[in-house]
Formats: C-alpha cells, structure tokens, sequence
C-alpha cells in the first residue's frame, strides 16, 4: 500500500520536474543565449573606453589601453590649435583637458549631449507618466462599468497598433506644423502618449480584470466613494500591472527614433537623432558614439533592474491566468 | 441598529429577472437567513440592500429611512464578502479601522475600538499582521471585525462560511451566532447551507428563481413547508411527496393513496379533483406490519444514531429515518404508517400546501409575533410559473 503511494508520487513527479540532463541542456541554451545578446552591448562598451584610432584599427583589437577621450569628446566641443599655443597654456584642469590637448586640441565649450539627454529623460518619461494615467483610468472604466460598444472602442484602440505608427508621419509633421508642435517637448510627448495609450489600456485592462470587485464594493461600504475606492484599494493592488506598463511605454518612448528625427531637429531632439551626429575630425567619432550610446542605456537599464519583478510578470501575464 | 422593510422589490437584468417582488421585513436585532439554490437571487438582494446593484422596482427602507436610490457608502452598513474581500496591502489593525477612517474618527478612537473590537472577536494578537498568511478563520474573524467595529445600521453577509472547510464551519456557526446574540445586530445572512441557516437565523427566507417561496422561523419552514420547494430544499433527505390523484373537500382528513386510507391534519379548503402529494418527513415513519401501504425495502444507510431506510412504494420511493438497532434486508415488504397530524398536503398543479389545522396552529402561534407584510409574502401565491 505505502509502496504503490510511493510509486505513484515518484512518476507524478517526473512528469512535472525536468531531469537533470534537461536542465542541463535548458540552461546551456539560457547562457548561450545570453551571450549572444549581450557581445553587441560589450562591444559598445569597448568602443567606448578606446581611443579613436583603436576603435577603428583592423583587426579589432582586443587587448587595449583604456581612453576616456570618448566620454570627453560627447560632452565638449573642441578646436585645434597650433602646438606652441596648447604649451603656452597653464597646466590641464581635469582629464579630459589632458586628454583633448594630446590631441593638439583645447575644449571650445559643451557639446549638445547633455540638453538632447535631458530632452529624453523629460518626453520618455512624461509620455510615460500620461500614458499610464490615462491608461489606467480607461482600462478601470473598461473592467468596471458596462461601457456601450466596449468591445469595438476596445478593438478600435488596439487597431491603432496595427500600422506601424511611422505610416502617419506625414500627416503629424504636417499637422505638429500647423500647431506649433514641431520641435517641442510637449509634442513629442503628446505623440509618444497616443502611440502607447493603446498598449497601457490593454495591458492595464488584463491586470485590473484580475484585481477582484469586492474591493471596491468593500470600500464603497466602508464610506467611500468610488474614486476614494480607485485610489485607496485599486491603485495599490494596481501597482504590478502598473509598473510593467511603464516599462513598456518608457522603453518605447525612450528608443523611439524615427519621429524623433522627423519632427525635432533643435531645442526639442531628443538623444537618439542627436547620437549618430556626432562627428570627430576625419569622420565619424566612433568612441564618442558609442559612450553616447552607454550613457543612453543606463536609465533603461536602472528602470528595468528597479522593477524587474513586475516586468517578469508583465512578460509572462495572461500565461498564469487563474 | 434598525430595522430593514424591503417593499415589492425587483430587479431585472436585460430580460433576465433575478429577483421579482420580494417584500419582508428584518425587525431590529433579527438575524434573517436568506436561503436558497445558486441564481435564485438571494445575493442580488442582498447587494441591492447594500446598495451594490440599484433596484429596477420596489424600496428598501433602513430603519425609517427610505435608501433605495442612495449610494452604498451613505447607507451605514456593513458587509462581509463571500472572500471577504480584506484589503491586501493592508495589515489586520488597518483592514480593521478602514471604515472609521472614511468617517474622520480620531486617530486614537479609531486605534481604541480596533483593540476593543479585535478582543471581542479574539484576534488581538495578529492585529500588526499582514493579511495575506492569515489563516481562513482568522481572515473570517478579521472581516467581521472590520464590519461590526463602527456599529453600523445592520450586517449584511454574503456566504461568509463559503470557502471554509467543513469542520471549521460549525465552529464560525457558534461563533457567528454568539456575535450576534451579544451585539444583537440586524442581519441578513446570505447561504445555500440550510444547516447554517437553520442553526442561526432566527427567521429565514426561502427563496427560488427570484421568489421568496416562505418567510418564517426556521421551525416553521421545516414543520410547515409553504410550498413542495421549500419542503424538498429543507430537510436531508428531504420531505417525501406520495403522490395521488385526488379532489377533497374542506374538512376532510383521509388521503386515499394506493389502495390505503392514510390520516392527515383536517383540511381547512377544498381541493379540486387533480394531482395531489401528500409530505411527509423521513422521522415521521414508522414501519408496521398491519398497515396496508405497502413497500419493499430498497436500501439502508447506517448512520449511527439513526438509519435512513428506503422503500419502494407505488407512489414511488420513500425514505425513512429509523432507529439504528435493527437491520432490514433489501426486498422485505413492509407496512408504513405516519404521523397523522405531522404531514403536509400540496396541490401539484400550484406546488403551494393546502391549507389544514396544521397550519392554523402556525397562525395562533406566530401572529403574536410576526406583522402583516409577512404573512402577506408567506402565503401569497409566488410559485414561478
């Protein structure tokens, strides 16, 4: 009797856990694949920390020493002086003074990375803010109150998805014309709203759905009003569902290139236009390039680390449903 | 606390009638069970007390005030979900004080009737807890407590017992019972447990596809069955129907069924010449070799203190509860008489019980207590068509 139990629960067991070969073979697979994505993101950390003849020499060189002219040449615009004139000069202030001098040049002022970065910061993460909000108070009315046609406004939000959104481009650059919108902050991030509140309202929707009623109806009993309810008891169940929608639209939003080089040129652009501009002497400034490139990975890299449970949980949503 | 009148209440959904003209009244301090199958419409009444879905037609008055278009958080009331619905981000003592802390109470206030009311339901010592790891007695105790901390106007509860395990439930039975005859709070108590019901209301509704079938005691519902739903949902096993064809006339007290002539409570109206069942519950037969309805034993189940013998009759099969001492052999024939005065007698056609002297003893003994809105629902003709 004890045996045929024991028997049972052994074969109900390999049936659920993978064999340690399996694992094996599972986990080889993830590494490989974690390699593979990740040389790409090496290599522009390398290129970074070379000097630009390094970052050019074929075959590419592995064993190197490290520059920071990269990092200094983002931040600073430069002018080429005469040898005499740079040995006439006090001594170098900081490192990228020494760098730029070996260079037989001296650091004219700040190169535009740091306002095209900030550009960035403020319409990812403003699109990101309006998208959400606006997101969650449509996917809480969807889920919650009988809205009429709910399926068809519901299809014709997520329609706005099928085209690619770079098929409208002409008629927005004409339109943002018309309206002042061109080149400013507030239009980008009006743009980057209205292509991810489609994408907020039905990842929110699917997460709201799962928060039960009694909740609210609880709260509302407790002397609430609705909106009370919504802020006090659905928000905070909300924050998964959430936080994974941010990531979303942030990610969007703060890789999208081809607006960006469409619609801003000057006080507006944002860093993924401006990051391929940069030009050294002779031709493209490939270190300078690809520091511009890292500093740009770092934000998305902190967000996602910060929230990388509920992305987790973003990603694998809908495949877990009760 | 106050008393809750629902007046000829409705509710539609589409074409889809969940509850159709239900009036009763819970008088102050009463405990009312609303019993029934799942989509009867027990829990769409009772959220439409609680203001959670609005009426179609009808009003419900609480305590004097007439709140039937008023938004649940106006009404002063307190409801406990079938899940209980404890606020997840939330520890014990906050899920607790949530509902004062709408009304603006004091910090302190609130931080004392916490305590107090925590001690009273015993669960003091988990009050800094997360909800979440609670387990589900204490989870039930904690959404009790959030409901009878402010004193509101009444209880409403929505299958609290629901998704407790079985052994666990008689338990919160006593103790919800115990609440309620400490606090004496008017409560309406939603279940499809006859048992619970039964063991705690002291008046219970008996409801069926939106109609309350009975309103009474839960003495009454089971003695006197208004109609054959209720008196095949109460009851386990449940009442037997002999059915027979038959017209009889006020005053008479023989059922003539199979051939055998079977005493029953004088009939106090006549019944035309139809389909009749006469009721009559498994403790109230008696196996006796003379008596000329005739059977052959079908099954036993043993049950300890007592056994529930089936027999196969002509009117169809019949279950007995019986003592456990003697064991019966499947196909013996046996005789089966009844409690005369103890059985029911219901016209098929309407499902309603013919009124007899049995159920003239429920109006001397119950008129004393009960108001005419009652009466009124308890006997009207509600049997869906």
């Amino acid at each position: 009797m004890s045996s045929a139990k024991t028997s049972s629960v052994t074969a109900a067991h390999s049936v659920v856990e993978p064999s340690p070969a399996s694992r094996r073979i599972a986990g080889a697979l993830v590494i490989l694949y974690a390699l593979v994505t990740l040389v790409p993101l090496a290599w522009i950390f390398l290129t970074s920390i070379k000097s630009p003849p390094d970052s050019i020499s074929y075959p590419p060189k592995i064993l190197f020493t490290p520059s920071l002219e990269g990092y200094c040449n983002l931040f600073t615009t430069r002018t080429r002086q005469t040898p005499d004139y740079i040995a006439a000069l006090p001594p170098p202030s900081g490192v990228c003074d020494a760098v730029t001098r070996e260079r037989n040049m001296v650091i004219a002022g700040p190169s535009n990375f740091l306002p095209r970065f900030t550009n960035s910061l403020i319409i990812a993460f403003g699109s990101t803010f309006l998208a959400v909000s606006l997101g969650t108070l449509a996917a809480y009315g969807f889920s919650r109150f009988k809205v009429p046609l709910a399926d068809d406004l519901l299809f014709f939000i997520l329609s706005t998805r099928m085209m690619p959104p770079i098929a409208v481009a002409i008629p927005i650059y004409l339109m943002y014309r018309q309206l002042g919108l061109s080149d400013t902050a507030l239009g980008m991030m009006l743009l980057y709203t209205a292509v991810n509140v489609s994408l907020a309202v039905w990842l929110l929707k699917g997460f709201i759905d799962e928060i039960p009623r009694e909740y609210e109806e609880a709260a509302m009993i407790d002397g609430y009003t609705r909106l009370q309810a919504f802020f006090k008891v659905v928000l905070p169940q909300a924050t998964t569902g959430i936080a994974a929608t941010a990531i979303f639209c942030l990610i969007f939003a703060w890789n999208e290139y081809a607006f960006a080089s469409l619609l801003t040129s000057g006080s507006a652009q944002t860093a993924p236009p401006f990051i391929p501009t940069i030009i050294g002497e002779g031709g493209q400034d490939w270190p300078a390039v690809a520091a511009g490139t890292t500093i740009f990975l770092v934000p998305i890299l902190v967000f996602t680390i910060l929230l990388r449970k509920q992305l987790l949980r973003g990603i694998t949503f809908g495949a877990v449903r009760k | 606390m106050a008393e809750i009148r629902v007046d000829h209440l409705r509710k539609a959904f589409g074409e889809f009638v969940a509850v159709q003209d239900s009036s009763f009244t819970v008088e102050d301090g009463e405990f009312l069970a609303l019993l029934g199958p799942s989509g009867c419409g027990k829990t769409t009444t009772l959220r439409m007390i609680a203001g959670l879905e609005l009426p179609t037609g009808g009003a419900i008055r609480l305590g004097g005030e007439d709140v039937t278009y008023k938004r649940a958080s106006e009404r002063d009331i307190a409801f406990v979900f079938q899940l209980f619905a404890l606020y997840p981000h939330m520890n014990v003592r906050r899920n607790i004080g949530f509902p004062m802390l709408s009304q603006g109470v004091p910090k302190a206030e609130i931080r004392k009737r916490v305590e107090e009311t925590a001690r009273l339901l015993q669960i003091d010592h988990i009050l800094d807890r997360p909800v979440s790891g609670l387990a589900g007695g204490d989870r039930q105790r904690v959404a009790l407590g959030r409901a009878i901390v402010r004193r509101p106007k009444c209880f409403l509860m929505d299958e609290p017992l629901g998704t407790l395990d079985a052994e666990f439930r008689d338990v919160m039975v006593r103790e919800l019972r115990e609440l309620h005859n400490r606090i004496h709070a008017t409560t309406v108590y939603v279940t499809h447990d006859q048992i619970e019901a039964m063991a705690m209301a002291d008046k219970i509704a008996v409801m069926n596809h939106g109609v309350i079938e009975q309103f009474a005691t839960p003495r009454e519902i089971y003695n006197r069955p208004a109609s054959m739903y209720v008196a095949d949902f109460i009851g386990s096993p449940p009442m037997n129907f002999l059915r027979f064809t038959a017209g009889l006339q006020k005053g008479a007290r023989i059922a003539r069924i199979d051939g055998a002539d079977v005493q029953m409570p004088e009939l106090r109206a006549d019944v035309a010449e139809g389909e009749l069942a006469l009721g009559v519950r498994p403790e109230h037969i008696r196996f006796s070799d003379a008596s000329p309805l005739r059977g052959a034993i079908y099954g036993a189940e043993y049950l300890g203190t007592n056994q529930i013998v089936t027999v196969e009759t002509a009117g169809g099969l019949v279950r007995a509860r019986l003592p456990a001492e003697r064991s019966y052999r499947i196909g013996d024939r046996v005789g089966l008489t009844f409690l005369a005065d103890r059985l029911s007698l219901f016209d098929v056609r309407t499902g309603r019980a013919v009124p007899s002297v049995l159920h003239e003893g429920v109006l001397a003994r119950d008129t004393r207590h009960r108001e005419v809105g009652d009466l009124e629902t308890s006997t009207r003709e509600a049997r869906h068509g």
